[in-house]
């Protein structure tokens, strides 16, 4: 296989369209516990995240607790100013635009999250929960009642539901609410945070089956985070791997899920039980030594040197850049797969 | 941990600066006249000043504040040549009524105060985790029901309503117990007990009622955890599961609460010791408050915020050594 | 001479007496476990799990649990507590899901295992933290005898749920129930403690009722298959029949609705409509019935009649539909 060394910036199709989303070098260090006489070194939580999304494809984002994914996903949409870096939205730098001149902006992109009854107020109704981010926009009482109509049907509620408060509804359904409100300015992307990890793997199924059919019908972009691999592969067109908060694997998701070039991709696929026993039981598995390491004290060079199977003396002192190894993918190893 | 000590015993320090310097400043606003009233009645306007010149008075605030707070460490001497006098360590002035050394007259009070607040520290425990214990662990019983139910009567109950009652019951009607005096617990603890007693309950009905309360709210909560879940899964005794597994962290709760109650219980035995007549430290307050008496009234402030924020202190470490979790950071 | 199932569990039932009324968390199940081999129970939240296997362990306090359940002979339904206490911990053991939570904050690792261990067989505390060290070396933790100095939260996520699997295991018991061993955890964690405990099921020869809501992990360790919904059977297989001929509308439809890693690109997810029963007030008859595609593409009277009874559809698979002939 060809391994060419190019930073991603020039790695883009020259055929493919503008991205919706461009993320370059975005870093993100929280300061660390305070000690006796001063702070402890911070806690690099996040390491020059490069990547695009385009308009209306779905990028994943997966990896093991803790790598980083809330926190990248927050900064996509300033919900957290980035350490490093910068994100811009249709050419539009938005990571130094004071919070004000955002405004205008933050109807195009939204944020589900993970615990859908946290995320919505409980002491306000289904329809006043929904109507919020359009009433921020100045929108008329008669029209804002039309749309959230309009919302509440497209992610499968009914109108009678408007009047009920979130403690009424299951995981589900809440989700549902969440979606509805994300939807309701007609975003351009969405960066969704674990949005079906905390459901029943029947209502996964609805969800994922929501937001892939409000794709196809709005065209809105997704940011998809989850630690679910199969749950990703489903909804994804395009898939970037962390670990300890940098990027270690980007590519088109077939290509990532069926060749993976790095080893760290490789193990997570191999450990994923599949919901089959025979191959389980013919499968190849490489089981990783050891736990992921703490951001606040990571390890030399490749940061996943001591779990992988395939490390080298290099792999202990250089740390590997995200280089291309295939059109289209890119990984960040000395000895990618081929 | 020696960081974390260092950092509290500092800030701590702070504090009681802060507080030193806020009622200086206090005092400092008031209209009396501290040297006319030290001299007492009928003093000439020369023996004024000349007490005036003695006592630091005349100097500048800020000197004035800084000469306190270096006598409380190291001693001072007030005044000059003959009329020097030495005031050792710990000094904290004197009387403007008595004279006395404040010092003294504080460590005179504090046995009785300390009898006070340690016996009914005691009794309150006893009383409130006893009944909380048993109320959460017969939960839903005739038992749990008539102890909550009692403990709201009697978080109901003024102090001093519960010490009238008590005096005129036990000691009028019945003649059981002698009015209570204050006896040295060296000189005969039973008489020590039998005066204590009364004053004891009055002070601690309230907080064995509270602490009743919270006790069984956290022993439930407790028995509830996934940890007392294992315990009993690893075939442990209920009375091991109990004992150790839940009641140990159940407790550690009102122990923090039990810390910071000691602290603020110097400062508020004020009414019951005027309710007995008991010379502690709180009357000693009271009477120092009514004279405008500024030397003894800053010493006890900073006798009773020096308790506070030690037992707070206390409290800190005991929690540390019991749950290993808040060792860390 | 011993011809009894390790564990046989028949017609179990756990009730709550609650505010709202009575809940019946689990209405009869039956199952076996054998020596050496894995019972996998799957369902999805609120669908008696874990209701189901304290009620096993006894470890219930104020619900009502009837029916049977005996260990090795020995009936564990209504037995004195006294001697449920001395089984637990010794003869069955159990793993939580959250070892964080499930293990005691306040002390160390290596009391907590050695305690378990003296509770059974006595001796003393230094002879015990010699065992638990051992255990703990047995689970793979690295340097067991400083380990077993420390706190819970001074382990991993992947370390305290071994140390968990090494406090089930002190006492040499034959019977382990896993609830949701792995959940909280990371694939490649996951994937590190399940090896583990089928390494330590070979070597002892342990029976494991492994309790989780994710197909994938039924599918790597269980050798049968109880599939629960609404606090009842709804299907048991032996895992290969269940996964490649389910015979339940429940189960079809939650293998349908499984994203899966193993899937050709544009494979659809087919969703179940609608979402669990409630337990206070469960839909007559078959409590899946509202949400059944076969009953929705043919209402039938039986559905929402009588609650469907377990048949025997094939040997050693049995399924709770009346439409069983339909979905075959
Ligand atoms: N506000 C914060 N202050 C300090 N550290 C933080 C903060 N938020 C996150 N971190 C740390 O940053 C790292 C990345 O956290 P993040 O929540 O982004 O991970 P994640 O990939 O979303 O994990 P999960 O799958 O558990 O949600 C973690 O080590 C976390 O402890
Ligand atoms: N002590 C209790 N009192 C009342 N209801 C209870 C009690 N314990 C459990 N239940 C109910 O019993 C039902 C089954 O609970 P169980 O914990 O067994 O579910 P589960 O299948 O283990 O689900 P999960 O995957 O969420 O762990 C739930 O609806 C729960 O609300
Ligand atoms: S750079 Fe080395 S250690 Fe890192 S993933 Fe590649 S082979 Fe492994
Ligand atoms: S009994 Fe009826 S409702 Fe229940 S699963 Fe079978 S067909 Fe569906
Ligand atoms: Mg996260
Ligand atoms: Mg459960």
């Amino acid at each position: 296989m060809t391994t060419e060394t190019a930073p991603l910036a020039d790695a883009a199709d020259p055929g493919a369209p503008a991205a919706l989303l461009s993320v370059r070098d975005l870093g993100m260090t929280f300061p660390g516990p305070r000690g006796t006489l001063r702070r402890r070194p911070g806690i690099r939580a996040v390491d020059g995240v490069t990547f695009d999304v385009r308009p209306g494809e779905t990028l994943g984002l997966v990896g093991e607790s803790g790598c980083g994914k809330s926190t990248t996903g927050r900064m996509l949409v300033r919900l957290l100013d980035p350490t490093a870096g910068r994100v811009s939205f249709r050419g539009q730098d938005i990571t130094t635009t004071p919070q004000h001149r955002l405004r205008p902006l933050r109807s195009r992109f939204q944020m589900i999250f993970q615990d859908p009854f946290a995320s919505l107020n409980p002491r306000q109704t289904v329809q006043q929960i929904i109507a919020a981010p359009l009433r921020a926009q100045g929108e008329g009482k008669q029209r804002i009642r039309a749309e959230v109509r309009d919302l509440v049907r497209l992610v499968g509620l009914a109108p009678e539901h408007l009047e009920r408060y979130p403690h009424q509804f299951s995981g589900g359904q809440a989700q549902r609410i969440g979606i509805a409100r994300a939807l309701a300015t007609r975003p351009e992307l969405v960066v969704a945070d674990e949005p079906v990890s905390a459901l029943d793997v029947s209502i996964q199924a609805q969800i994922v089956g929501l937001m892939e059919r409000l794709q196809a019908e709005l065209g809105v972009a997704y940011v998809f985070i989850a630690h679910d691999l199969a749950v990703v592969k489903h909804i994804s067109h395009r898939v970037a791997v962390m670990y300890l908060g940098r990027i270690v694997e980007i590519g088109d998701k077939q290509q990532v899920y069926d060749h993976p070039a790095h080893p760290y991709t490789k193990a997570l696929l191999s450990a994923v039980p599949l919901p089959d026993p025979a191959a389980e039981r013919t499968r190849e598995r490489i089981v990783l030594l050891g736990d992921p390491p703490s951001p606040a004290n990571p390890p030399s060079g490749c940061t996943f040197h001591p779990r992988c199977p395939k490390a080298q003396d290099v792999c202990r002192t250089e740390a590997p850049l995200l280089t291309l190894t295939a059109p289209g993918r890119q990984a960040a190893c000395h000895f990618p797969e081929a | 941990m020696i960081g974390f000590l260092l950092r509290r015993l500092l800030a701590m320090a702070a504090t009681l600066l802060a507080v030193c310097a806020l009622t200086f400043a206090v005092f400092y606003l008031l209209p009396s006249d501290p040297a006319a009233q030290f001299c007492g009645k009928d003093c000439s306007a020369d023996r004024i000043e000349l007490v005036r010149q003695q006592l630091g008075l005349a100097d500048p605030l800020a000197v004035q504040f800084w000469h306190y707070v270096t006598a409380v460490f190291a001693g001072r001497s007030y005044g000059t040549g003959q009329y020097a006098v030495q005031c050792d360590f710990p000094c904290f002035g004197y009387s403007f009524q008595s004279a006395q050394p404040v010092w003294d007259l504080m460590t005179d009070r504090l046995p009785t105060s300390v009898s006070l607040a340690l016996g009914a520290a005691v009794l309150w425990l006893l009383l409130g985790v006893g009944a909380g214990v048993l109320s959460a662990l017969r939960r839903g019983t005739w038992l749990d029901r008539t102890l909550m139910i009692g403990t709201i009567g009697i978080a109901a109950l003024p102090v001093y309503f519960t010490a009238m009652i008590l005096l005129y019951l036990v000691v009028s009607v019945a003649g059981l117990l002698p009015y209570p005096r204050y006896i040295a617990f060296g000189e005969d603890p039973v008489g020590w007990t039998t005066n204590l007693i009364l004053p004891w309950i009055a002070l601690a009905l309230l907080n064995a009622a509270i602490y009743a309360r919270m006790t069984r709210n956290s022993v439930i909560e407790t028995m509830a955890e996934p940890y007392v879940r294992t315990a009993r899964a690893k075939g442990l005794r209920e009375r091991r599961v109990v004992g150790r597994h839940g009641l140990r962290p159940a407790l550690t709760p009102v122990a923090t609460m039990l810390g910071m109650d000691l602290g603020g219980l110097l400062a508020g035995a004020l009414i019951t010791e005027s309710l007995f007549s008991l010379p502690g430290i709180g009357k000693l307050f009271a009477d120092s408050l009514n004279k405008a008496d500024q030397p003894v009234i800053m010493g006890i402030t900073l006798l009773a915020s020096f308790f506070i924020i030690s037992s707070n202190l206390v409290v800190d470490l005991v929690y540390a050594w019991i749950d290993p979790r808040a060792r860390l950071s | 001479m011993t011809s009894h199932p390790l564990l046989d569990v028949h017609d179990l039932a756990v009730e709550f007496t609650t505010e709202e009324g009575t809940v019946r968390a689990v209405k009869g199940v039956d199952f076996t476990v054998e020596r050496g081999r894995t019972l996998g129970i799957v369902g999805e939240s609120g669908s008696g799990k874990s209701v189901t296997s304290l009620a096993v362990m006894g470890l219930h306090r104020g619900a009502t649990v009837t029916g049977s359940a005996k260990l090795d002979g020995t009936e564990l339904v209504g037995a004195p507590d006294d001697d449920l206490r001395k089984l637990r911990g010794r003869r069955m053991a159990m793993v939580f899901q959250d070892a964080l939570t499930a293990l005691h904050p306040y002390f160390t690792v290596g009391d907590q295992i050695a305690e378990a261990y003296r509770a059974h067989f006595g001796g003393t505390r230094r002879a015990a933290l010699a065992r638990a060290v051992d255990v703990l070396g047995d689970v793979g933790i690295p340097e067991p005898a400083r380990r077993a100095d420390e706190h819970p939260h001074q382990f991993s996520g992947g370390m305290r749920q071994r140390a968990m699997i090494a406090l089930a295991l002190s006492c040499e018991p034959d019977l382990v129930i896993a609830d949701e061993p792995t959940t909280a955890l990371d694939v490649t964690v996951q994937a590190q403690v399940l090896e583990l405990l089928m390494r330590l099921q070979q070597e002892r020869g342990l029976g494991i009722v492994m309790i989780t809501h994710d197909l994938g992990v039924i599918a790597r360790v269980a050798d049968d298959v109880l599939v629960m919904y609404g606090g009842s059977a709804a299907e048991q297989a032996p895992a290969d029949t269940l996964f490649t001929t389910p015979r339940h509308p429940y189960t079809r439809g939650l293998l349908d609705s499984l994203p899966r890693l193993d899937a050709e690109d544009g494979a659809e997810l087919r969703s179940i409509p609608g979402s669990p029963p409630s337990l206070l007030a469960p839909p007559a008859g078959c409590a899946f019935h509202p949400r059944c595609a076969v009953y929705a593409a043919k209402p039938d009277a039986r559905c929402t009649g009588e609650r469907p009874l377990l048949r025997t559809v094939a040997d050693g698979h049995r399924s709770a539909c009346v439409h069983d002939e339909v979905t075959a």
